[in-house]
């Protein structure tokens, strides 16, 4: 079937499957790969975009679902590597990611969470960031970070 | 002021966080332009002959460009010979009879073992078509666990006659328990768990002028390419292995297993490139599983804490084939009496086969089940006499004045202060309020109870120190330095921790170096990462060809200055040479550099004096147990961890959260169980519990530096710190908890089930 998704503000049409993951056409039709898969049953969050703004787990949404509707994946999250967001920036400020598989997910969930709750606590944050899996920083740091990223926001 | 020990961001999370890593399944390279993507067919049962394969159904399904078998497999030789000796303590797998398959022939020994792989234009192809393959399996009694290995009424390897590939130390013998006035003696099961790196298992491969590229998720470049080369009959210069970044290892990806030497060869059976990445529900059942012990516990000692006599005995558990898994309880043993001293300590283990995946490497690799075992028992005996177990445990460590320390399992411990490590963590964790407020509720009779749980302990990190690692240092001519590096990052900041060392030896901003490591092309030699070797072996080497190209750019710059060598000098801080006295005439690096040559300056390294190194620590973890329901919540984990010369803070606690996390999921969580027909129960992550932020803690750091003479920088791993000292901490906090009730023991992970059926003396369900 034909869809048409607007990906971080361009336009992309495409004729798929009926069965085309969001995550896929983000990956192979998109071209953007920062967004990842790490498991099969919505588990990991690895996969996590926005959609309309909202926090998804593309790996649980049909290419065809999004069809008419705008995604946000982290690639369109802020200009560049010298232009970062907020929440970008406070992951590297406080060593939130190692092998960076994860990171691009819980981005998003950490930005998702920050447009419902701006203040959030740790226990909030940890709460909210349970479906986001991390093997490599134990949280500790992520948590840190969207603490950060939150008062830097609470700040300006 | 030196850069290191200074608290750096990394250079690699701009690229991580904004355009996101490149792992393999991400690549879009021209070389892999009109790859077919691969599919296994795996077994859906734990121990069956196979008695046919019909891929005509799959062969006509759409977009299926073949389905290949292990008889397609005629132009490989036979599987590589058993190592000499038998191979009992060395990290390779066995071969001879108990050598495992690239895919099953005649006979599957797990569930999830590989049987055919189909190609197919397309992913979503691939998955129907491997459906339609139909494989008959005429089904055989399943070994599950250790016990039924040991019984043997079904043999795995017939040939064998056995199921127990190894058998090692020597025959326990009581009488070191003579003059004990306590002896207690328990079987615990140090469970297996799933490492779960969140990039699952991946490759791609691609043949051109026969020559082989293979872009692997791997933790050791050149280790997949001497593999690759050896199973396909190829010179190691044939094939370039590419390591892009690595989602996550924690010991499972190193080296290159059985699936991608699979696409490899059928990339070049095909004709043309394959790519394949493995799902979660694959990964969880076909990349190796971690620890799998079942271990037989014997302390005694005097009633005033002194403890004279530990016996450990493992039996590991293998899964299908014994890849390293005799190499983990090797470890285990040489490290079982800890960080105590102890008069008299006897080991043995024996490796067993099941029906099962095969274990292999997990973050400690045989130290975590050392520490579990001794910590589990130093607990039972201070419970038996009715003694703190911090007193107990201060009155057994191994006093400073004695290193270096020679042990009884073989180990040299280099340096250390064990005491002041527990001494520093009671302090921090306010230990006495802490047992005043366990009392309070106690005497209250509070449904929720306070449990208090101690580790201390020491590990062996680059037990390969003399296997030594490369490193290439290039200063270009416009002053910027690449280092080419045979350590393999995968999430461990190698690139920031390598430019810190050259910006503190040679004063070049660590902006202006770059780190490559993981293309056999770039760096034919290397070692890789595993085993907490990089920073003390890969980073020596680092740091031995900056002191090298240091002293050629001396040469160098004394001949611009047209003054004597020994009267040069290298103001680091600046990145400048000058003659001393003299710093306002000062040559810049790109002056030196461009002088030496038009290549600049080079120097290459096979770092091998480094020795293996014994970081040591104490964790203390503080849990809530709700005696209603048996549900655990840890409140707080203090620690330290002392691994020598710390070069960056940042990344070795990063290091150590990462570890404090997985410790504290074996403890609580994680464990891959299976039915008594072999079939996984906990085959996906719906079902396998791996630890979410919901779940822990914010963790208590505590900094301490105790530096080793085993190689320049003073450091030691810190790698696999966090799941050695974590798990036992959490078991005894949980076990400590609940003693006042008379519970003594409670095999892990401590789930509520668990730990409510403890608590009303029902036996262990699940």
């Amino acid at each position: 079937m034909k869809v048409a998704i607007s990906v971080n503000g361009s336009q992309v049409g495409a004729d798929v499957e009926d069965r085309t993951l969001l995550v896929h056409f983000i990956r192979d039709v998109a071209g953007l790969t920062a967004t990842n898969t790490g498991c099969d049953t919505s588990s990991c969050g690895a996969c996590t975009v926005l959609l309309d703004g909202r926090s998804v787990k593309s790996c649980t949404v049909l290419a065809a679902q999004a069809d008419g509707h705008e995604v946000t994946t982290v690639e369109g999250l802020a200009p560049g590597p010298d232009q970062m967001h907020p929440v970008q920036r406070a992951f590297r400020a406080e060593h939130a990611l190692q092998c960076g598989f994860c990171t691009p997910g819980m981005v998003m969930a950490a930005v998702s969470l920050l447009a419902e709750n701006p203040s959030p606590t740790e226990e909030e944050i940890r709460s909210a960031l349970e479906g986001n899996l991390c093997r490599c920083t134990g949280y500790h740091n992520i948590v840190r970070a969207v603490l950060a990223a939150a008062s830097e926001r609470g700040g300006s | 002021m030196s850069i290191v020990g200074t608290r750096v961001v990394r250079t690699e999370d701009p690229r991580l966080l904004t355009a996101g890593g490149s792992y393999v399944e991400d690549l879009r390279v021209p070389e892999l332009a009109g790859a077919a993507w691969a599919t296994f067919v795996r077994s859906p049962i734990a121990h069956a002959r196979i008695t046919g394969v019909d891929a005509s159904a799959a062969a006509r399904a759409p977009g299926v460009i073949a389905v290949l078998t292990a008889a397609d497999m005629d132009d490989l030789g036979p599987p590589p010979p058993p190592p000499p000796g038998g191979g009992g303590e060395a990290p390779v797998p066995l071969g001879g009879p108990w050598a495992e398959p690239l895919l099953a022939a005649d006979r599957v020994r797990f569930v999830g073992e590989p049987v055919a792989v189909v190609l197919t234009e397309g992913r979503y192809q691939g998955e129907d078509a491997a459906e339609l393959v139909s494989v008959d399996y005429e089904p055989l009694p399943a070994v599950v666990g250790v016990e039924a290995a040991l019984a043997g009424q079904t043999l795995l390897f017939p040939g064998t006659g056995s199921n127990v590939p190894i058998t090692a130390g020597g025959q326990a013998d009581d009488a070191i328990f003579d003059g004990c006035d306590v002896v207690v003696e328990r079987t615990i099961v140090n469970q297996r768990v799933a490492p779960v790196p969140m990039e699952a298992r991946a490759a791609a491969a691609r043949w051109a002028d026969g020559r082989l590229t293979a872009w692997l998720s791997t933790q050791a470049a050149q280790l997949g390419r001497f593999v690759m080369a050896g199973v396909l009959g190829l010179d190691p210069a044939a094939v370039r292995v590419i390591t892009p970044d690595v989602g996550g290892g924690f010991g499972a990806k190193v080296g290159v297993d059985r699936d991608a030497l699979v696409i490899a060869w059928a990339a070049r059976r095909l004709g043309r490139p394959v790519r394949w990445a493995e799902t979660r529900s694959e990964n969880l059942v076909a990349m190796t599983h971690g620890r799998g012990q079942r271990q037989v516990i014997k302390i005694g000692g005097r009633k005033d804490g002194r403890i004279l006599a530990y016996r450990l005995h493992v039996v590991q558990d293998a899964g299908a084939y014994p890849r390293m898994s005799g190499f983990l309880p090797f470890l285990t043993c040489m490290m079982a009496s800890g960080p105590y001293d102890i008069a008299h300590v006897q080991t043995a283990y024996q490796v067993v086969v099941t029906n099962t995946t095969p274990t292999g490497a997990y973050r400690g690799a045989g130290r975590p089940e050392a520490t579990a075992a001794i910590e589990r028992a130093v607990d039972l005996f201070a419970a038996e006499i009715g003694l703190d177990p911090a007193e107990v445990r201060r009155t057994n460590l191994v006093p400073p004045d004695r290193f270096p320390y020679q042990t009884a399992g073989g180990a040299r411990y280099d340096t250390g202060d064990y005491a002041a490590a527990l001494d520093q963590v009671l302090s921090a964790a306010g230990y006495a309020d802490l047992r005043a407020e366990q009392a309070r509720r106690r005497e209250r009779g509070d449904v929720v109870q306070l449990g208090i749980g101690l580790s201390s302990y020491v590990e062996i990190t680059a037990a390969d120190a003399a296997g030594g690692e490369t490193a290439r240092l290039v200063v270009h001519p416009d002053g910027t330095a690449t280092v080419y590096t045979g350590s393999s990052a995968h999430g461990q900041g190698h690139h920031t921790a390598w430019a810190m060392l050259v910006q503190d030896e040679l004063g070049i901003e660590m902006a202006k170096v770059t780190v490559v490591h993981g293309d056999t092309d770039l760096i034919p030699r290397g070692t890789g990462t595993y085993a907490s070797r990089s920073l003390q072996i890969g980073g020596a080497a680092v740091h031995v060809a900056a002191a090298d190209v240091r002293e050629q750019a001396r040469r160098v710059a004394a001949d611009l200055l047209e003054a004597s060598e020994a009267d040069l000098e290298l103001d680091a801080e600046r990145g400048l040479w000058h003659v001393r006295g003299d710093p306002e005439a000062a040559m810049t690096w790109a002056q030196v550099a461009s002088h030496a040559s038009a290549e600049g300056l080079a120097a290459s390294v096979n770092y091998t004096g480094g020795q293996p190194t014994f970081p040591f620590g104490t964790h203390l973890s503080v849990v809530e147990v709700d005696t209603q329901t048996g549900k655990v919540r840890v409140l707080r984990h203090v620690t330290v961890d002392d691994a020598g010369t710390i070069i960056s803070p940042v990344l070795a606690e990063g290091q150590r959260h990462g570890g404090i996390a997985q410790g504290i999921a074996q403890a609580l969580l994680e464990e891959v169980v299976y039915d008594g027909q072999g079939n996984p129960v906990t085959g996906t992550l719906a079902d396998y519990a791996v630890i979410t932020s919901a779940e822990l803690p914010s963790f208590e750091l505590l900094a301490k530096q105790t530096p080793t003479t085993a190689n320049p920088l003073g450091a030691k791993g810190i790698g696999e710190a966090g799941t050695i000292g974590a798990v036992p901490a959490v078991q005894n906090a949980v076990i400590d908890a609940l003693s006042h009730r008379g519970v003594r023991h409670i095999d892990m992970p401590l789930t509520p089930a668990r730990v409510w059926a403890a608590i009303n003396g029902t036996g262990v369900i699940l």
